[in-house]
């Protein structure tokens, strides 16, 4: 057991203290709706935490079940009037929890070192495995081996993986962004680009379009092509010390001071990006940098519609959309509005608000992949209300939702489009030309 | 008593295994309900799903005599669903369905565990209207509402859920099944044994079916906030409308403490400078609301009201009411324990009691949060405290002693809405005296001989 296994006793008391357990959350929490059992409850996860933290209870397999259960929706945040900050206790939970070794079994040992400390930690690895995943999809290996009934052979649940593989776009961000792109017309500011890591290699035709969206918005891009993840992953798979290590790199290669703006497409990576001063707050030499950080980081959504973006001219043929919200956008970001401008903007298109829009997807970072029956039955839900619209494009603004709703509508063999916002407003611009 | 735990293998085979909780990890998260600073561990969490398997389990405890609490989601505000030692808990979440929406009769019949919220969406949808709208709503079950008598804001004008509940299936101690009252609207065929179970608390049996009176919504409403530099002038502005005998449907005030907890929260551009905030809402005929509306802003203003803001539609009247739901739980904002109560006076005595309220706070020198429903004379003092500060706690305890007195002496009542639990128990003998007191053992010794319904609770 290491040091770090008294995290939820290092927290100021007042943090946990801060929830007076008035429920208000429960109906906004997904998995507690699908169970009706308060430990699968915001109120009822700091009840244990704090359980923890007071030395009423140790830490137990069933506890750390508990915190990988919870989606990390954040949509109780959303709801709790006493201002309780869940994803700091959540965070720190799961951190707890990884730290007593209580979930460690050989093949979760294995796949976290791979994936978390070694894949994610360096973007040309990941991009090296995406190349060869590409390679595996192109070459019709990945027909052939679905033709051939070979994968029958593999265990269900890497069966299921295999089909939800994403499909690697043929160029990475990097070879379709210069690394500055200069604003069309008069520049008014100056902005970085982070590329994501999954972004970057299942969409990054939409960090293409959102340099191009910036660009004829009076923004000068800089886009490095080599970058680091946001440690999102790692915060939130309690790996605070590798977070703190991205982060880091993050501050170096984009200097806070030198921009107008630091700009995410991906809602997951924007809640996480945000937060740099709260994950640095005991290192004295990048604390004061990540404060400037985090008030310069700025979904691209919220971004556009504070400089006030430039509508269209001509309209592009009639489309009708609805918007599901990322959770880590809404309840992450509190960025609800701005998306439904910028489609608002879009001439010819009509937004149809869809019921329960911010309730999570079940995509929710990995949750899909780790608990594939919970995060089954919230896509199977996302997607009748989704078709309840009458929408044939539903657009959204995390990678993560996107391919989770991309994945559910093949599945069901829907003719639905998943698209990003800013994807549906670079093709507005681009019927214009 | 014995301890749940010998009666596992039976509860399992009444219930299914996966409905009854024994881990450590599953019971912590039900040894508490909403009320500050009270804990106590359950011996076993125990999901019924429908009334037959309320009665078995029922049966099985009363023989074993083991104690029940019944939960519904928690939310109360008195410790009336807290558990006590090695109780089982029956938590009626599970049975949540919507049973009937009868236009014909305007009734509705609901399991105890659905939500105040699914009631009221359900009504609404039907163009009807279930007033009752506690500040928990949203997750509160109609259950747990009816056990409370629960309260809300609309309580001035349309009054509480006792006024909405025709008829009730109840399980007895015993497991008998007892089902009270129907969809007449005069029923007086022997004693109105309904009226028994509302607001028992879970003392006098197990509510598993509410049959509750809907009615026409109304056809216009309009919301409005006027704001005061001082409290008396809120309370004043009070007075003045129910002597001008308009009964507006909310009549909600919020001190300044309150509104910037609220506001940080909910943002929906509260004015942050001043004492004293109403909440005034009226509902009715188009014609009735506009004039109502009119003359209470009238009165506002002749009562140096600051400023009164008309809400300029239905989804801003919304966001202004559900904030003012929230004022219990934003106050969380500034310390960590927020112990609210509920003492409620005759209207022609509030101004009174907010003064006596805020004497009180600051002789004991505590923080304090006040809002309510001023037009019922309901007031929620909210202590802004920390429970590991004991010696603050017990400043904490002397002054709501003080607040209980006073509010009796004015001729009020020591809880409103919130229920007796265990949060306000040491102060019912004195409120309601010995004669009452006796007759409350009665019926409880009659309808529980064994004493197995959330024993400890309301009175001994």
């Amino acid at each position: 057991m290491s040091s770090s296994s008294s995290h939820l006793k290092g927290l100021d008391y007042s943090v946990l203290q801060q929830c007076m357990h008035c429920g208000l959350c429960l109906p906004t929490c997904p998995t507690y709706d699908a169970t009706k059992v308060e430990r699968h409850s915001p109120r009822g996860r700091i009840a244990l935490m704090r359980a923890v933290a007071d030395d009423q209870m140790v830490m137990t397999k069933t506890f750390a079940d508990e915190m990988y259960f919870c989606l990390g929706c954040l949509a109780c945040m959303t709801a709790c009037p006493a201002g309780v900050n869940y994803a700091e206790l959540f965070e720190h939970a799961r951190a707890e929890a990884e730290a007593s070794g209580v979930l460690r079994s050989p093949k979760r040992n294995l796949i976290r070192a791979f994936a978390v400390r070694w894949l994610f930690m360096d973007l040309s690895r990941l991009q090296l495995a995406g190349r060869a995943l590409r390679l595996y999809q192109q070459l019709g290996f990945q027909r052939l081996l679905r033709r051939s009934g070979v994968l029958n052979l593999l265990p269900r649940r890497l069966r299921e993986l295999e089909a939800i593989t994403p499909n690697i776009r043929p160029d990475f961000s990097a070879e379709l962004i210069l690394p500055v792109t200069p604003a069309v017309g008069q520049r008014k500011y100056r902005v970085a680009m982070l590329i994501g890591c999954a972004q970057d290699l299942i969409f990054s035709d939409i960090n293409r379009d959102t340099v191009e969206v910036l660009a004829r918005n009076g923004c000068e891009v800089i886009t490095p092509p080599k970058q680091f993840c946001c440690g999102s992953l790692h915060a939130h798979n309690g790996e605070r010390v590798l977070a703190q290590q991205l982060a880091r790199k993050q501050l170096a290669q984009f200097p806070p001071d030198q921009f107008d703006a630091i700009i995410t497409n991906a809602g997951g990576c924007g809640s996480h990006l945000k937060h740099y001063r709260s994950l640095l707050a005991d290192d004295p030499v990048y604390r004061e940098r990540a404060e400037l950080w985090d008030r310069k980081v700025k979904d691209i959504h919220e971004w556009l519609v504070q400089i006030g973006i430039s509508p269209p001219a001509n309209a592009p043929p009639p489309q009708t959309v609805t918007y599901h919200e990322s959770c880590h956008l809404s309840h992450g970001q509190k960025i609800v509005a701005q998306p439904r401008q910028i489609l608002g903007s879009i001439p010819n298109l009509t937004l149809v608000e869809l019921p329960e829009s911010s309730w999570c997807c079940g995509s929710a970072g990995i949750y899909n992949l780790i608990q594939p029956e919970m995060a089954g039955q919230l896509l199977e839900r996302k997607l009748k209300h989704i078709q309840s619209t009458g929408a044939d494009i539903v657009a959204t603004g995390n990678p993560g939702c996107l391919l989770q709703l991309i994945n559910g509508a093949k599945q069901k063999g829907l003719n639905l489009r998943v698209i990003h916002p800013i994807t549906l407003l670079a093709k507005a611009y681009r019927a214009g030309d | 008593m014995a301890a749940a735990q010998n009666s596992l293998p039976e509860l399992r085979r009444i219930v299914g295994a996966g409905n009854v909780l024994t881990e450590k990890e599953d019971l912590i998260p039900y040894s508490f309900d909403g009320t500050a600073a009270l804990r106590q561990m359950p011996g076993c969490v125990v999901f019924a799903i429908n009334t037959e398997q309320v009665t078995a389990t029922l049966k099985m405890a009363n023989q074993a005599k083991i104690p029940v609490v019944t939960r519904g989601s928690g939310t109360g505000l008195s410790g009336g669903s807290l558990p006590v030692p090695d109780c089982l808990v029956l938590c009626l979440a599970k049975m949540d369905r919507i049973l009937e929406l009868d236009r014909a009769n305007l009734t509705l019949l609901a399991e105890a565990g659905a939500t105040t919220q699914a009631i009221s969406d359900a009504s609404t949808a039907a163009s009807l209207f279930y007033p009752p709208d506690p500040g928990s709503m949203k997750i509160s079950t109609i259950g747990g509402n009816v056990s409370e008598n629960s309260g809300g804001l609309r309580g001035l004008k349309y009054g509480v859920t006792r006024n909405y509940v025709m008829g009730l299936e109840v399980v007895l101690a015993n497991g008998e099944v007892l089902w009270t009252g129907n969809k007449c609207v005069k029923d007086v065929a022997g004693y109105s044994v309904k009226d028994l179970f509302i607001g028992s608390e879970g003392t006098l049996g197990v509510i598993t079916k509410v049959l509750l009176k809907l009615i026409p919504k109304p056809a216009a409403k309009k919301t409005m906030v006027a704001t005061f530099a001082q409290m008396d002038q809120a309370a004043q502005t009070v007075s003045d409308i129910i002597a001008a005998q308009i009964i507006p449907c909310t009549l909600e005030f919020l001190d300044r403490t309150t509104i910037r907890c609220v506001e940080d929260f909910a943002k929906v551009g509260l004015p942050l400078d001043c004492e004293a905030l109403l909440l005034i809402e009226t509902d009715g005929h188009p014609a009735a609301v506009a004039e109502e509306a009119a003359r209470m802003e009238e009165i506002a203003r002749k009562n140096s009201a600051v400023e009164v803001r008309v809400a300029k539609d239905d989804a801003e009247a919304s966001r202004l009411a559900t904030a003012r739901r929230s004022a219990f739980s934003a106050l969380a904002r500034v310390s960590p324990t927020t112990i609210l109560e509920d003492a409620t006076v005759p209207r022609s005595e509030l101004a009174k009691m907010i003064r006596f309220v805020a004497a009180v706070a600051s002789k004991h020198r505590l923080r304090i949060g006040t809002f309510g429903h001023m037009g019922d004379g309901n007031l929620h003092p909210t202590f802004l405290t920390d429970e590991r500060n004991q010696e603050e706690m017990r400043r904490v305890e002397e002054a709501f002693k003080e607040i209980f007195d006073e509010a009796i002496r004015l001729g009020g009542t020591i809880t409103g809405e919130h229920g007796v639990g265990v949060a306000k128990k040491s102060f019912l003998p004195k409120f309601a005296g010995d004669t009452q007191m006796r007759v409350m053992r009665e019926f409880r010794r009659t309808l529980d001989p064994s004493g197995i319904l959330n024993p400890g609770k309301m009175f001994d």
